[in-house]
């Protein structure tokens, strides 16, 4: 079976980062959660790091744009996103999942993909399969006509998921995907992650260290607002030594770099 | 593009394919891409097949023979549920409310037909104008919709989405009015502008200050000035009288003009 390829998937990119932030500033309430965050990231799946409060759930949902940046730029597939832009163009090519995500309980699995497939514009004639799909590749297939409600909160996380690939998207963000998972569920998780298409840019936010450890091709690690260090999973784990704290090298690295930022703050007032 | 191929292949070549003979690459290779979208050539190839490799013929028995049961009951045709295309035009979170606007309808008529006094001011003639207010107050709010936060990242988010959840309001909340204003037997244009300006008024205050608190303020600014006096006085209030049709007129046009100014302020949180 020939599957049709769009014009839209072999055409050439015009951007070289699929999210690209430059000064990019974005206000929580009367709060500056994020204040100024450089960051590029293409395709393959990044890591989001940092402690609660780092401000990863505001900066996703600016990249999600749920929230407008309140200065700096942002660019997402190429094309800005501040000021007057056409955001639907944009939107059909992002998957997102929030942190806390909220559904209908009395929808099936089905019904609540199918939604979502709706309202992100996937064309009426391929919204059944690609609601099958994307229960399918998170396991959910056996569960797709029970309602919501009936779901574990490992099975509900990964219906969440399912709705956010539904629209194949370009961009994949997923905020705080394994929280609240038992550990073989964060395990059957990072499995799930390292099977998803490979030409997406993949965001996941997490203050798990051990999340990113193992399945992302790098990390962004940020704290109050700011990024503290990008580089690859590899590079986070050399910067810790044995005397910072942490049960494996990337989670020395990862305390080494958060405390080095603190020092480096402190100092500079 | 079926039909516009320059040459079929050869019966010759049908056949020493049929047989698997060597071939070389790239014709193979031609054949092959061929065949894919050449109905005539694929049953000629699939006439000579039993001739030239009967295994071959049998093994494509075999397996038709194995398929034949899956083939007849077919797989199950995923359908649309029918929660998913209802939410297309309410989310579930708005239904109470709906019925809530619909019920205050109804009870005015009943207060009017077992309570009228002679001379007296109709209580549904009072009400009817903020009556789709009350539905309109949950069409897009936070505090209620648990999936808020999902649907406002995809593309059909914001005056889209809005508008279609008004009219599902309207479309329930509207023929109960008109009932209604039947059994007062006044002309419907008398209640039916200042419903279609209050409901536009708050939708495009709601593009200002959060809709619900639209709908507080709209709701609130006419128990005050139209409500209350034509409970209180005897005179019926200028807002519902026919004179005022023509400024009702003026302010849906206003507010509606505003609200497509302001469509875009929908889009985001």
């Amino acid at each position: 079976m020939a599957r049709v390829v769009g014009a839209a998937e072999t055409a050439p990119a015009n951007h070289a980062w699929e999210i690209r932030a430059e000064g990019l500033r974005v206000a929580a309430g009367r709060r500056m959660a994020v204040d100024g965050i450089d960051l590029a990231f293409g395709t393959g799946v990044h890591g989001l790091l940092g402690p609660n409060g780092a401000g990863k759930t505001t900066l996703m949902r600016a990249l999600a744009t749920v929230l407008r940046p309140a200065g700096g730029g942002l660019e997402l597939l190429g094309e800005s996103v501040r000021g007057r832009v056409d955001l639907r163009r944009i939107r059909r090519q992002i998957g997102y999942l929030p942190q806390d995500f909220g559904f209908y309980r009395r929808f099936t699995v089905r019904e609540f993909v199918e939604y979502m497939a709706w309202l992100k514009e996937v064309p009426k004639s391929g919204i059944a399969d690609a609601v099958q799909h994307a229960i399918e590749k998170v396991g959910l297939a056996d569960r797709a006509d029970d309602r919501m409600k009936t779901l574990s909160g490992g099975m509900a996380r990964r219906a969440g998921i399912a709705q956010a690939i539904v629209n194949g998207p370009r961009v994949l963000l997923l905020d705080e995907p394994t929280a609240g998972l038992d550990p073989s569920q964060r395990m059957q998780f990072r499995q799930l992650l390292r099977g998803l298409s490979e030409d997406t840019c993949t965001v996941v936010s997490t203050h798990l260290v051990e999340d990113v450890a193992t399945v992302c091709t790098d990390v962004a690690l940020v704290d109050e607002g700011r990024l503290v260090f990008q580089g690859r999973a590899a590079d986070l784990a050399a910067a810790g030594s044995g005397t910072d704290s942490g049960d494996s090298p990337s989670e020395r690295g990862y305390s080494a770099l958060l405390a080095r930022h603190h020092a480096s703050g402190e100092g500079a007032r | 593009m079926n039909d516009q191929h320059k040459a079929h292949a050869s019966i010759e070549l049908i056949r020493r394919y049929a047989r698997a003979d060597a071939i070389a690459g790239e014709v193979l290779w031609s054949l092959e891409s061929h065949l894919e979208s050449c109905p005539s050539c694929r049953a000629r190839l699939a006439k000579e097949v039993p001739g030239q490799a009967p295994p071959t013929a049998a093994l494509v028995d075999r397996t038709w023979e194995a398929l034949a049961p899956s083939l007849t009951t077919g797989p199950p045709v995923p359908r649309r549920g029918r929660l998913a295309r209802l939410a297309g035009w309410t989310s579930p979170v708005m239904l109470p409310w709906v019925v809530g606007a619909a019920l205050v309808a109804v009870l005015a008529v009943a207060v009017d037909s077992f309570f009228a006094v002679p001379g007296g001011r109709p209580l549904v003639l009072l009400l009817a104008p903020v009556v789709p207010v009350l539905g309109i107050a949950a069409v897009w709010t936070k505090s209620l919709d648990p999936a808020y936060e999902l649907v406002a990242a995809t593309p059909r988010a914001g005056l889209y989405l809005l508008l279609r959840r008004t009219v599902a309001v309207l479309a329930v909340v509207m023929p109960v009015l008109v009932v209604a204003g039947l059994t007062i037997g006044t002309s419907s244009v008398v209640w039916l502008l200042p419903c279609l300006a209050c409901t536009a008024v708050t939708l495009a205050l709601g593009s200002v200050i959060r809709l619900e608190r639209a709908a507080v303020v709209v709701v609130t600014l006419w128990s005050l000035g139209v409500l209350a006096p034509g409970l209180l006085t005897s005179q019926l209030p200028v807002a519902v009288a026919p004179v005022a049709v023509p400024v009702w007129g003026a302010v849906f046009a206003v507010a509606a003009a505003v609200l497509i100014l302001r469509a875009r302020s929908f889009a985001r949180v």
